[in-house]
């Protein structure tokens, strides 16, 4: 279990992360979602008590990450792939890891055939490793300690479409016995693939939470005229917000019918009218992502 | 291999989930010392380079400089300049190979980790030593100068060389931690107290800089037994070098941010 309570953050000045709250409980996969520079890493760094916040309070399993004697063995841990000595061999790096941590050297074989890294690529030195192979080598150093929760940023990142389908299992199965799952993406497409929690967060807020079924659903409706002024016009006499998604569309905070009136009223010729669906979530993640670019 | 034993966090048997120790901390630090590329070759060389001084002298030395208390003090030559390097990079390469956020990730208590890394220091010192003693005595008998004392070692002089490479290589591992950065860290190590000699000379404060410069207050440590004056200059010049950039380091580890 993961709980991130008001973490407050800034770094000379500019505040990062603002009052950033979000539970993760057992069996679930919480996708945590953002643009760039949104607040994830350093989120996940003040949980795994790599940074403090300035007020606010991170706990992971009930307790300070700090004050677990042995982490590992109950948090595993991934927060950049490519934070390995490029000089070492992969298997070497798993192999340390389990002496510091204590568990046996054979584990190690054993997870790196988990995470499909072979004897040839486990030969390797790390600075050979693409960034997939980096990605597998920090998911078996997150699974070494056979932990309760799993904390990983960016674990998709470099994976290729069957790589992703892989992750999605192992931490599903994870997830289905009884631990508990974040991940960090900056891609919706991979989060919604993964996650059955996303808590989406911007400019260092968190701005949207919940339940990936009801996020993706959610409610409202999704409409589209050619001409768009018009229709954006007879929304607003009507007294109904509106939000443009990525691709033309209009989103709406009501109904279809309300919508359909609407633009009977205003006397426009609709392209398009139907729920939302996925189109609302992707519309605010649009918002974030082009306004982090403006 | 199956899912069911890599992966089953609700079914937590009961097992070892007490802190590390530092026994096992400090043989982990050895370990990263030498499983790199880097840190290979760099042993290697302290090694090689001990034997080509020590094979150098006994060709070419005086005879008198040919007994094992020479010879020991010419092998102790480049592990005297190349450990405190290895301590450095003990501290720095956590934070330019960003391995830091996987050590502290797993042991977040960071002080243990920086004690396992002096303990590791300690221990690496006194296998330097080792190896350089056996190099001395091959070059002694190799050379065999046939001079009474040509087996003569006061046992304190050894002592001595213990903490001279001890303290060498701890001083490597503060200036790593109060800069937290491989390349200003060894420019420092070399460059700083070369400064410090120079500066002390042109503004004529020779007695100050007699109780503060490494070069000239360590130097009689592999050279003779020290008086009480020479171990009080030592002391006091270790203060400056060691004990202070050590504690500013750990200050900073202890509560900076791990990237």
């Amino acid at each position: 279990m993961i709980d991130s309570d008001a973490l407050t953050k800034r770094y000379d000045g500019r505040s990062v992360l603002h009052d950033v709250s979000f539970r993760c409980e057992p069996g679930t996969v919480t996708g945590f979602l953002g643009p760039n520079g949104a607040g994830k890493t350093t989120t996940l760094r003040v949980l795994c008590g790599l940074s403090e916040p300035d007020t606010g309070r991170a706990t992971v399993l009930g307790g300070s990450y700090r004050d677990l004697p042995n982490p590992a063995h109950r948090v595993g841990v991934l927060l950049d792939a490519s934070a390995q000595h490029p000089g070492r061999r992969g298997r070497e790096v798993l192999a340390v890891s389990a002496q510091t941590i204590g568990v046996p050297e054979r584990r190690v074989d054993d997870l790196l055939e988990r995470v499909g890294l072979d004897r040839a690529a486990a030969r390797k030195r790390v600075r050979q490793y693409s960034l997939g192979m980096r990605q597998r080598l920090g998911l078996a150093h997150a699974l070494l300690g056979d932990p309760e929760v799993l904390i990983l940023d960016e674990p998709a990142n470099g994976l290729d479409p069957e790589g992703m389908r892989w992750m999605r299992g192992l931490l599903r199965d994870f997830a289905d016995r009884g631990g508990t799952v974040l991940l960090s993406s900056h891609l919706l497409g991979e989060v919604q693939a993964i996650a059955d929690r996303i808590v989406i967060i911007g400019a260092g807020r968190i701005v949207a939470q919940g339940a990936s079924d009801d996020l993706l659903a959610g409610a409202g409706t999704l409409v589209s005229a050619a001409d768009h002024a018009r229709l954006a016009l007879a929304l607003r006499s009507a007294g109904l917000d509106a939000r443009p998604t990525g691709d033309g569309g209009l989103v709406v905070d009501a109904s279809p019918e309300a919508v359909g009136r609407a633009a009977l009223q205003g006397g426009v010729a609709l392209t398009h009218l139907g729920p939302a669906e996925g189109a609302g979530l992707e519309s605010l993640y649009f918002e974030l992502t082009t306004e982090e670019a403006a | 291999m199956s899912a069911a034993t890599i992966a089953h966090p609700a079914a937590l048997a009961p097992r070892s989930l007490e802190r590390p120790g530092l026994a096992r901390l400090t043989a982990v630090e050895l370990r990263k010392m030498t499983d790199t590329r880097a840190g290979f070759w760099l042993q290697l060389a302290v090694a090689a380079l001990t034997v080509v001084v020590v094979g150098a002298a006994c060709l070419f030395a005086h005879p008198e400089d040919q007994t094992l208390r020479s010879m020991l003090a010419i092998a102790v030559a480049p592990a005297s300049i190349l450990l405190p390097i290895v301590g450095i990079l003990l501290v720095t390469s956590e934070w330019s190979q960003r391995t830091g956020m996987v050590t502290f990730a797993l042991v977040p208590r960071r002080g243990r980790v920086m004690a396992a890394k002096l303990l590791a220091s300690v221990v690496l010192s006194l296998v330097a030593l080792a190896l350089c003693v056996v190099v001395a005595v091959v070059g002694t008998a190799v050379a065999s100068p046939g001079l009474d004392h040509t087996w003569a070692l006061p046992i304190g002089l050894l002592g001595q060389h213990v903490v001279s490479l001890g303290t060498g290589m701890i001083s490597g591992v503060a200036l790593g931690a109060a800069l937290l950065a491989s390349a200003p860290a060894i420019v420092c190590q070399f460059a700083l107290p070369l400064a410090w000699a120079i500066a002390g000379r042109v503004a004529g404060l020779d007695t100050i800089v007699h109780w503060l410069d490494p070069t000239s207050s360590l130097a009689p440590m592999t050279e003779h037994l020290m008086d009480a004056t020479e171990w009080a200059r030592a002391g006091t010049t270790l203060a400056l070098w060691m004990v202070l950039p050590l504690l500013i380091g750990l200050w900073r580890i202890q509560r900076g941010e791990i990237r």
